[in-house]
């Protein structure tokens, strides 16, 4: 084992770059993926027919193919394809355009809000009826339903299907290094083709992963505790702090 | 421009069509030595045995925290190495470089056998101890009680899990690619390249994951309704 090169500053810096690369993909991708459920989830349920069916085609097709392919798919494909639009490359959007960085996140608020947005779904079924209409009936317009009442009781329901959706989001980063983003991945490539050391910053980078899905993990839990009126579930039955929990049924 | 990149993928039929065979025998090995690293995994994480526990629970940990593509590629690269100093130490000269088909086929087992473990672990834990106890009562021996009890009762518990994990099997061989093994995606890669038709190239790639899992999904649903024969009918979770 040879760390030797950790002391390099031009790997550190590459090492730096991707881990910050990494962390902004997963914050961008994770709000505005988030967004893109909610939006996909009240288009299954209360869209037009044509926009309920186009929407669910788009779910079916963003979950039934590899993220890897819709990656290429995307920066490739389509990418190539606006290269072709005469003018483009004049544009003030051709910077944003040609980033990898737009195609990575573009490709995972996509993929997040087809998956997340099928449970999101499955969750705003499941709430009791009666409660929207005690809303209703408390004279609130049906948009305030929605905001205060449906959609948080919904997310409360499928919490932690939400938290593991984006701990699989921060585990798909790595993808990004086939597109040529500077990603942990893409940092080890260019150490292990620089010092040929093949093992060690692969195992490096492994080890800042492991550490990362824990931290998430613990951030994830706490932001489950602290949620308001969150339902005990089965395989977390570690105790609230504080106050007592309003047992709810689901 | 539409009429060649049509001839183009007229011409990638053949060998697109050999990578997803290639695809799919790699995912049907891959799933069937997952599935049994699973039930080791699962049996040894509910061992009385501590030290047992406790390297089933480390294995399962450790792949389920490190994205795929990481685990493949430092695999694939620890594998011919290991390999290698091993035909070394046993007095032989020269380098081991394997086959990439097993190559794939290992490290995604691996991977997957993590994955299965925790799924049949659940689903084991969900058995009602009372079927367990009668067949202890009837006298059945530890391993018939295994595949006489066990498993029948854990099926229509974990099949819901395993079908996902096939799905995310299928969409993981993709991953294969980056590692230089012609299977169906580095197949579409080097046609895309070839006749620069990115776009329709990777569309029909999309086309062709989504016509394997759309099939696999039904094929799932099928096989669940008939291991949960003669239980009562369940509402949609």
């Amino acid at each position: 084992m040879d760390f030797s090169w950790l002391a390099d500053p031009f790997y550190q810096e590459y090492l730096l770059e991707g881990f910050v690369n990494t962390l902004w993909l997963v914050a961008v991708s994770a709000v505005g993926g988030l967004i893109l459920a909610v939006a996909v989830a009240m288009a299954r349920l209360k869209g037009p027919r044509p926009l309920a069916w186009f929407v669910h085609g788009f779910t079916t097709v963003m979950r039934g193919t590899p993220l890897l392919v819709q990656l290429f798919f995307f920066y490739y494909g389509v990418g190539r394809l606006l290269e072709g639009i005469p003018g483009i490359q004049d544009s003030l959007i051709w910077p944003i355009l040609r980033d990898p960085f737009f195609y990575g996140a573009l490709t995972f608020i996509l993929s997040v809000g087809a998956y997340s947005g099928e449970v999101l779904r499955g969750a705003l079924l499941s709430v009791p009826p009666g409660e929207r209409e005690a809303g209703r009936a408390f004279g609130m317009s049906p948009f305030q339903v929605f905001i205060r009442l449906w959609l948080p009781r919904a997310v409360q329901l499928c919490l932690p299907t939400l938290t593991g959706e984006m701990i699989l989001l921060l585990k798909s980063v790595p993808l990004v290094s086939t597109i040529a983003l500077m990603d942990l991945l893409q940092a080890a490539n260019i150490i292990r083709d620089e010092t040929f050391l093949v093992y060690e910053p692969l195992m490096l980078i492994a080890g800042i992963y492991l550490a990362m899905t824990m931290v998430l993990t613990l951030v994830l839990r706490q932001v489950e505790r602290h949620f308001p009126g969150m339902q005990p579930t089965r395989h977390r039955w570690l105790p609230l702090r504080g106050k007592e929990r309003i047992p709810c049924k689901s | 421009m539409n009429t060649v990149s049509q001839e183009g993928l007229l011409d990638w039929a053949g060998p697109i069509l050999q990578g997803a065979l290639t695809t799919l025998e790699i995912a049907v090995l891959a799933y069937a030595i997952g599935l049994v690293l699973g039930l080791i995994g699962a049996s040894a994480r509910l061992s009385p045995w501590a030290p047992l526990r406790g390297l089933a629970t480390a294995y399962s940990t450790a792949v389920r925290a490190v994205p795929e593509l990481l685990l493949i590629i430092l695999l694939y690269y620890a594998g011919s190495q290991a390999l290698t100093a091993l035909i070394h130490a046993m007095g032989l000269p020269g380098q081991v470089a394997i086959n990439g088909f097993v190559t794939a086929v290992g490290v995604l087992a691996f991977v997957q056998g993590a994955y299965m473990t925790e799924v049949l672990r659940g689903a084991i834990l969900a058995i009602p101890k009372g079927q367990l106890e009668a067949a202890d009562a009837f006298g059945f021996s530890t391993w018939s009680r295994f595949h006489r009890i066990v498993i029948p009762a854990m099926l229509p518990n974990a099949l819901p899990g395993m079908s996902n994990l096939w799905l995310i099997l299928i969409k993981d061989t993709a991953l294969i690619s980056v590692i230089g093994f012609s299977e169906l995606f580095f197949t579409i890669q080097q046609a895309a390249a070839s006749t620069r038709a990115h776009f329709l190239f990777y569309a029909a790639a999309g086309a062709i994951y989504l016509l394997m899992t759309l099939t696999s999904t039904a094929l799932f649903a099928r096989l669940e309704r008939y291991v949960r024969r003669g239980q009562p009918a369940q509402e949609e979770a």
